[in-house]
């Protein structure tokens, strides 16, 4: 954040296009003003001293930043290389979504709107914006997927018990992508006196490139960590993608520097040639969806797609522009991770360090692990690679509970997984 | 093809406003919203809008989600549009459709542009898509003399509706209201300041849509607008007589009758 907006090969254009193609803002004409007037408090923001400085001043009194860069230890033995987990789990709320949230409250606040509106998947980002709403006094509203409210019902209730109103959208998939379309039907209806919080660095211009800056200081931190305690910069950076925020958070200041190789782990679900996954990148093809041109998983008529993920936070058709253009460019390889292979990584990080991650941040652990081996191999034991543990798995104890056959005391127990 | 102009000249030759009734391709079946256009027309909407059924319609209200979303499950496709178009147009009412800017894409810009001004469309309406961010739609439509109808809203800047003023061919759709479509029970006082601003920026006729229902409503809009749009309220009588269709089709001959009548009500 200390460092000033930037203008580089990988940012996007003032109309909102990454590379000239990825993003932009297909819109209702009714929501261009609000846009702009959101672009525009947004550039004046970061070009504030006063700003900048209270927005820091908020991440590390309230939420807890710089999050700390760790050194698991165990993990890194067993793979031949030095895994460095950043701790976004540690965060106030338990995830990187603490940062995005507080920036764009921050920003609602200084515009002098009252209220906020947000999508949610997971909870994680309706939880994050619903304790930006109460520490800020906005009024605040979540949509989340009648589906999602089912399977999160305890981050229901903790946005709930924050002072927010969710309200189940039961329309399309019941899922995320059907929670921002009503969010933006409320928005159109009341973009007088609400602000938007989108939850991840995808829809239209300024979204992809204002929550990229809200989130960028998970990479500023881990660089300037890595640097401080090992004296070098990491050979590789790995992160989930579902939308994409926590990982445009940390790629974003490796960008420039050639010699890391950025990896993004996209949910591969029950597996890409089964149809049931949400791997857009990988799986997807170039279309418009919620405002930007980006990858979608799409059908053949440019209707979008169900997606499918263990992890709700991930479970999404789309994916940030940026995170497009880094693909089409080859700068950041995008690969999937199977529900499986992130179910076991979250068992293995729990039992080899103590860390139970959310099942989004699994699937980038049980990536970079492999890319470790690779790079160990390659390298050396030094060779080392860090990790966005963006969020931690309180919330996904239910579903760990299925997955694992866990819960259960008795004599057999012993002999399950 | 027959651009929507022809239907604002007939109404200003008889002093009113344009009737333009909307529906979505594909709802009941894709015969059946045949049936149910042609019916619209034949009670006197001067122009139709085909609604593309899309996954993602941020601009639609419960109503109209409802018919597209069961036109796709029916598996409508965008073929089939381009085959109620057709339909439609072949009664000589100007035809235009109304799309998200996905669907377009995929289908190829280009492509979609000829084989919709094949299909007789007049043009399209895209609800998603502002005249600066849509260079590819507007370079198709001027090379296959397609209608290019978009949208202006009360937050609208007088500069952005100058823009669109002249970007827009056919007419300009004026959002009467700060909202996804949907039947309203009272009018709009923002739509007669709007219509206003984007006479100010040129000559385009302007028509005003979202939240009218009725005949009283649209004789109210007529005072001041060059055309009333008129969606859900026709998707209503649809879905309030599902499974009967002649029943559907009398509610939209009903509905109709009254809007018609309301636009030549209006004192002007």
């Amino acid at each position: 954040m200390s460092q000033q907006v930037q203008q580089g090969r990988y940012d996007a254009d003032d109309r909102g296009y990454f590379g000239g193609t990825w993003g932009g803002r297909f819109m209702p004409e009714a929501l261009v003003a609000a846009l702009d007037e959101l672009t525009d408090a947004w550039h004046e923001a970061m070009a504030d001293e006063a700003f900048v400085s209270e927005f820091e001043r908020v991440l590390r009194d309230y939420a807890g930043t710089p999050s700390r860069l760790y050194h698991a230890e165990r993990l890194s033995r067993q793979v031949g290389a030095r895994v460095l987990l950043k701790r976004e789990d540690l965060n106030h709320t338990g995830a990187h979504k603490i940062r995005n949230v507080m920036g764009q409250a921050l920003l609602t606040r200084r515009m002098g709107k009252t209220r906020v509106i947000a999508e949610t998947g997971a909870g994680q980002h309706g939880v994050a914006s619903a304790t930006a709403a109460a520490y800020f006094d906005l009024d605040c509203t979540v949509y989340m997927g009648a589906v999602d409210t089912r399977r999160q019902a305890l981050n229901v209730a903790r946005m709930q018990l924050l002072g927010a109103k969710v309200i189940p959208v039961e329309s399309g998939s019941a899922t995320l992508k059907d929670a921002i379309n009503e969010a933006l039907r409320d928005w159109v209806a009341s973009v007088d006196h609400t602000a938007y919080l989108f939850g991840t660095a995808a829809g239209p211009h300024p979204f992809p490139s204002m929550v990229r800056d809200f989130c960028r200081g998970i990479g500023d931190e881990a660089r300037a960590q890595c640097l401080e305690q090992y004296g070098v910069l990491p050979d590789a950076v790995a992160a989930c993608v579902g939308g994409g925020s926590n990982a445009i958070g940390i790629f974003t200041a490796f960008l420039e520097d050639e010699g890391v190789e950025i990896h993004g782990f996209e949910p591969g679900g029950d597996g890409v040639d089964t149809g049931r996954h949400a791997a857009t990148i990988h799986a997807g093809e170039a279309g418009v969806l919620h405002g930007a041109r980006t990858y979608v998983l799409q059908d053949e008529d440019g209707q979008t797609v169900e997606s499918h993920s263990i992890s709700a936070g991930l479970d999404y058709p789309g994916v940030g522009p940026q995170h497009s253009l880094l693909a089409a460019t080859g700068r950041a390889t995008y690969t999937p991770v199977t529900d499986a292979q992130a179910m076991d990584a979250m068992a293995l990080l729990s039992r080899t360090e103590g860390i139970i991650p959310a099942i989004e941040s699994a699937h980038a652990i049980a990536g970079a692990l492999d890319v470790a081996k690779r790079l160990g191999q390659e390298k050396g034991p030094d060779a080392t690679v860090i990790v966005n543990l963006s969020g931690r798995g309180d919330k996904d104890m239910g579903t760990a509970i299925e997955w694992f056959g866990l819960g259960d005391t008795g004599p057999s127990a012993e002999e399950r997984k | 093809m027959t651009s929507t102009t022809t239907a604002f000249e007939k109404a200003r030759a008889e002093d009113r406003a344009a009737l333009i009734g909307y529906l979505p391709a594909g709802y009941p079946t894709v015969e059946g919203s045949i049936r149910a256009m042609t019916t619209m027309v034949e009670a006197g909407c001067d122009a139709i809008e085909i609604g593309l059924p899309y996954s993602d319609p941020v601009m639609d209200g419960p109503t109209i989600q409802a018919a597209a979303q069961a036109a796709l499950d029916g598996g409508v496709r965008t073929s089939d549009v381009l085959r109620v178009v057709e339909a439609v147009a072949a009664t000589g009412v100007p035809t235009l459709v109304m799309t998200y800017w996905n669907p377009i894409e995929r289908y190829g810009v280009e492509r979609w542009a000829g084989d919709l001004a094949g299909a007789g469309g007049a043009g399209m309406i895209t609800p998603d898509i502002t005249p600066d961010h849509g260079a590819e739609w507007i370079a198709a439509a001027d090379a296959h003399d397609l209608d290019k109808v978009f949208l202006v809203a009360p937050s609208s800047t007088d500069e952005r509706i100058a823009m669109t003023a002249t970007e827009s061919r056919g007419f300009v759709y004026a959002a009467a209201v700060m909202g996804v479509t949907g039947a309203r029970d009272a009018s709009s006082d923002l739509a007669g300041p709007l219509v206003g601003r984007v006479r100010a920026s040129g000559d385009v006729p302007v028509a005003v849509g979202i939240g009218v229902s009725n005949g009283d409503q649209a004789a109210d809009v007529a005072t001041y607008a060059d055309g009333v749009i008129v969606g859900s309220a026709f998707v209503r009588c649809l879905l309030d007589h599902q499974g009967d269709e002649a029943a559907g089709l009398d509610a939209l001959r009903a509905l109709t009758t009254d809007l018609a009548e309301g636009v030549r009500r209006a004192s002007r």
